[in-house]
């Protein structure tokens, strides 16, 4: 590996630890949170049509799936630049 | 041009390609028989992931789920999309760093024991095997329905299709003829789609479409399914929850962990080039997949008016059982549609109560094949209906056809039965170990065994309950060990194990249930469906304690984790 140190090698894996937990705060809260437990508050607001507790369930919730993905990718990578552990 | 010559065109066309793609692809080695050559730019990875991901049962079973369960179906939605966060953050740019073949030899290696690749390899073939006889089932139930040849003529040809693209191209065939399978099918169900919500609403787009008001009135599409299902006595759309709120978040959790656990699906990731093409994939995989994923839930709200408001048009006008229109004559000669006038005044009523309701039978399956048909659309896009079903289930197969094959061939026969064997050997081995793997599947197919509709469930379960926590546990933990591993494992799949099989019979055989004058789902009101995720406790439980009063891992071990958490120095995917 190739860290200038220790000490470098164990900020790299806390900072992506750290990035990972709170991106999955967020997938939590969208669909167990919006679309399962605080459903039935969320519905008494209307988003057109939809229900809001019923929108995260059936589409808000894979929307912001896609954007977590792409977003933890993006940081990932400008992690692994700082600590210079990016591939060729 | 008649439905019949057009359906046979399209399908034709669809696999004429798929086998000129399996010429083209031909695979020259092991790396590429296994992963592709590791060289599949992640954006095409992703599309493959997508076809390989959605089976027979989301292209055609999940949006007639849904349009039945209502709110309930949101626990597929979510689960068998959420799975890819889980998977792109806690697995798959780990696994592919690893950059080995196949996910029981990342379990092999990690946990340094051949007991541990074995128990991976047999939880892999019990998940993958009972997933295939689904798919298989559904290849013949296509061509049976589309292209009127029977159910066992239909099977043999979809057998001879993937047999052709598997055996000579692995998994670089199989990759090829999933981006083109993925078109077909993503078209297949979007233009249908897109032409109902047209109908209903106006509004082209179904995912807007499903919140937008009624064509001409200034009703809300849902208000007015919500109506028209409590009118009948039925529970409301938008608020139906599935047995419970625990039950709900169980399933969602179980089929979301059971997503990433599964071998085909993290297999994936190992073709392509590097570490951060894989995290970039998944995002990929997810887009493509949450076209369809986020069409369904429309398809099915739309599904479901079209079939109450065809059938009582106005609030006690209810449809004279002669002018039923063309495709309720086709499904009800299918026996998936059942009519029987109760009360004899020869018209429709269709209700919640049992003692009055006359559509004995409306099976869930015949809402997106049907779709078209209630929508009166052109031949053609029936006709593409039926080539996408057929792609959904192909490209499944293929997908996991090829995680029990090189299971077999690479993580039993070269990793421990013969390891001598050479490149050469190994690649004809693998194409031997698929061969068998297809004829097994069709074998299975032809003779579905009763327990078939059980164990599609357990496939998730499975994957929740022993491969996923013994991968992340291998990555996160450095202090989890063999012994640990290995008892997690065993410990997670057979407390799922038993609680499906005290629901469903031991072996799914019934009245065996071992724990007679239990109550159904005693255990927090969780269904069996829904266990994987205690089944995963259970496993981070048992591998955490066992791990604490054993010897910490070797050295090497520990090195190999270190290794893994950092993309620089990839290892292409390789063998030794």
């Amino acid at each position: 590996m190739a860290f200038k140190s220790e000490e470098d090698a164990k900020a790299y894996w806390k900072e992506n630890v750290s990035l990972m937990v709170k991106l999955m705060v967020v997938w939590f809260v969208v669909s167990f949170g919006c679309g399962i437990l605080l459903v039935d508050v969320l519905n008494n607001i209307q988003l057109g049509g939809y229900k809001l507790g019923f929108w995260f369930a059936q589409q808000g919730a894979i929307y912001t799936f896609v954007a977590l993905i792409f977003y933890y990718s993006r940081k990932m990578g400008a992690l692994d630049r700082k600590y210079g552990v990016h591939e060729e | 041009m008649d439905l019949q010559t057009l359906t046979y065109i399209v399908v034709g066309f669809t696999f004429a390609l798929y086998m000129g793609i399996a010429v083209w692809a031909r695979a020259g080695s092991t790396k590429e028989f296994y992963v592709a050559g590791g060289g599949i730019h992640p954006v095409a990875n992703g599309m493959a992931t997508g076809a390989d991901w959605m089976s027979a049962a989301s292209f055609i079973g999940m949006a007639g789920l849904i349009a039945f369960m209502g709110y309930g179906g949101s626990v597929f939605l979510m689960g068998w999309t959420g799975g890819f966060v889980v998977l792109a953050m806690l697995l798959a740019p780990y696994l592919r760093k690893y950059g080995k073949f196949t996910v029981p030899e990342f379990i092999g290696d990690r946990f340094y024991s051949r007991g541990a690749r074995i128990v991976a390899v047999i939880c892999l073939i019990i998940c993958s095997v009972t997933y295939v006889i689904g798919q298989m089932k559904g290849i013949g139930v296509a061509f049976s329905r589309f292209l009127e040849v029977s159910y066992d003529t239909g099977l043999l040809v979809g057998m001879f299709i993937v047999f052709f693209y598997a055996v000579l191209g692995g998994m670089k065939g199989i990759t090829y003829t999933q981006i083109a399978q993925y078109c077909v099918l993503i078209l297949a169900y979007t233009i249908p789609a897109i032409f109902i919500s047209l109908n209903l609403t106006g509004n082209p787009l179904p995912q807007l479409g499903f919140g937008s008001t009624l064509v001409g009135t200034d009703v809300y599409l849902l208000d007015r399914l919500d109506q028209v299902v409590t009118e009948l006595g039925f529970a409301e759309y938008t608020t139906q929850v599935r047995l419970s709120t625990t039950n709900m978040f169980a399933y969602t959790m179980s089929l979301m962990i059971g997503t990433a656990g599964l071998p085909h699906v993290i297999i994936r990731f190992f073709t392509v080039p590097k570490v951060k093409d894989a995290r970039s994939s998944a995002g990929w995989a997810l887009v493509f997949i949450a076209i369809l994923y986020t069409t369904a839930p429309a398809v099915a709200g739309m599904a479901r008016l079209n079939l109450m408001s065809t059938i009582e048009p106005a609030p006690g006008q209810h449809l004279a059982y002669d002018e039923r229109p063309q495709w309720f004559k086709n499904w009800e000669t299918t026996g998936l549609l059942k009519f029987e006038d109760k009360n004899g005044d020869g018209r429709i009523q269709y209700t919640a109560d049992t003692a009055t309701n006359e559509m004995v039978k409306v099976d869930r399956d015949i809402m997106v094949l049907a779709n078209p048909e209630i929508a009166q659309l052109p031949n053609w896009v029936i006709a593409l209906v039926a080539a996408g079903g057929l792609a959904a289930a192909l490209s499944t197969a293929a997908g996991l056809l090829l995680a029990i094959s090189s299971a077999i061939s690479h993580d039993l026969l070269k990793g421990v039965i013969m390891p001598d064997i050479s490149e050469k050997q190994e690649l004809m081995a693998s194409r031997i170990a698929m061969a068998v793997a297809i004829a097994g599947a069709g074998y299975l197919g032809f003779n579905p065994p009763d327990f078939a509709a059980g164990t599609v469930a357990l496939a998730f379960g499975l994957a929740a309950s022993s491969i996923f926590p013994a991968l992340m546990m291998g990555i996160f933990s450095k202090r989890i060990n063999k012994e640990g591993a290995i008892w997690g494992m065993i410990g997670g799949i057979t407390v799922t194990l038993l609680y499906v099989f005290q629901h469903k019979g031991i072996m799914f055989i019934p009245g065996t249930s071992f724990l007679g004058g239990m109550d159904a789902n005693w255990f927090l009101g969780i269904e069996p469906n829904a266990f994987g995720v205690i089944g995963a406790l259970v496993n981070f439980g048992v591998a955490n304690l066992v791990s604490r009063l054993t010897a910490e891992p070797p050295e090497e071990v520990q090195e190999l984790v270190e290794h893994i958490r950092v993309p620089m120095g990839v290892t292409e995917a390789h063998d030794h």
